[in-house]
């Protein structure tokens, strides 16, 4: 179900829990199907022990995967003009993510309605862990 | 990352979506998707990422017979004062990835077959107040179907730290 710009107004959000206690086991699952093995997300010896880091811990792209199953859940298949975040803090396993939408502009271009999104993703702290923006093709 | 042929396949996209916790039927179901309004199984908004697997010079995957800087017996299978510096096997393990931008063109969809062609882009330095310097790469990387058509554009920046960067 693709959005209507009727429906939306500047400063909605849409917000959606993307993982509670996030699993080593799905740190190993997205190397899997990314084809991203780093040792740093799925091999803890290697992350404490060389790298120096207290454990392994997510993939950016794992996040913003997760983050972008929430955009088109909320803007509808294929609707996504543009996504693009930065990743402001790290995510471990164990970490609960919800991510937010939030209406910033309603704008038309070349005869079509598009919406402007700002999207952050926060773990159980409060923490930004990921910051970023969407653009959407919407319906009238 | 170059590719000179990434096949846009329906097993690859299920597991992918699957990775990402994302259950939409139109990433596994192709009668559902049918239904959809792109018509078919299309490709998850971040799925440009996974044409690392089609990369055959990857550095972040395992090669047959190829030294491996993750751990075995040792933590790390890569030997201190090695040509690397004892870093590691591979390509960029000081570097982390500080941002990721798409722009769709049109969303890939199952049967298309796409090449991956990579720019470089800008370098810049910041002192951080943790890891030390950073330094920032751009890359830019556009994704053409098997028309030639531009589908997807990818903008990446890695950033190398001097130490750890714990800031989660």
């Amino acid at each position: 179900m693709a959005l209507k710009a009727s429906e939306l107004e500047v400063g909605g959000t849409h917000t959606a829990v993307l993982v509670k206690d996030l699993k080593r086991t799905q740190l190993v699952q997205y190397a899997g199907a990314s084809g991203d093995y780093n040792p740093l997300h799925t091999d803890d010896f290697y992350t404490r022990e060389v790298a120096g880091y207290p454990s392994v811990f997510a993939h950016g792209m794992l996040t913003m995967g997760m983050t972008g199953a929430m955009l088109t859940d909320y803007v509808g298949d294929g609707r996504l003009l543009k996504f693009g975040v930065r990743f402001t803090a790290q995510v471990w396993p164990g970490d609960d993510l919800e991510a937010t939408a939030t209406v910033e502009a309603l704008r038309e271009e070349g005869g079509e309605k598009l919406v402007d999104l700002k999207v952050s993703t926060r773990n159980q702290n409060g923490d930004e862990v990921l910051s970023g923006y969407a653009v959407a093709r919407v319906d009238p | 990352m170059a590719v000179d042929r990434f096949p846009i396949e329906a097993s690859h996209i299920m597991m992918f979506a699957r990775s990402v916790n994302d259950g939409n039927p139109i990433y596994y179901d192709a009668e559902y998707a049918a239904k959809t309004e792109p018509g078919a199984i299309i490709a998850p908004p971040t799925f440009m990422q996974s044409s690392a697997q089609f990369d055959p010079e990857y550095s972040l995957r395992p090669k047959i017979g190829q030294p491996w800087f993750g751990s075995g017996k040792e933590a790390t299978g890569v030997k201190p004062g090695s040509s690397d510096g004892g870093r590691g096997g591979g390509g960029n393990k000081g570097t982390l990835h500080a941002e990721q931008h798409f722009e769709y063109h049109r969303h890939p969809r199952v049967g298309d077959v796409l090449t991956a062609t990579v720019k470089p882009g800008k370098t810049w330095e910041k002192e951080g107040r943790r890891a030390g310097k950073l330094i920032f790469t751009e890359t830019i990387t556009e994704y053409r179907d098997q028309n030639g058509d531009l589908v997807v554009t990818a903008r990446g920046v890695g950033v190398r730290t001097e130490r750890p960067a714990t800031s989660g």
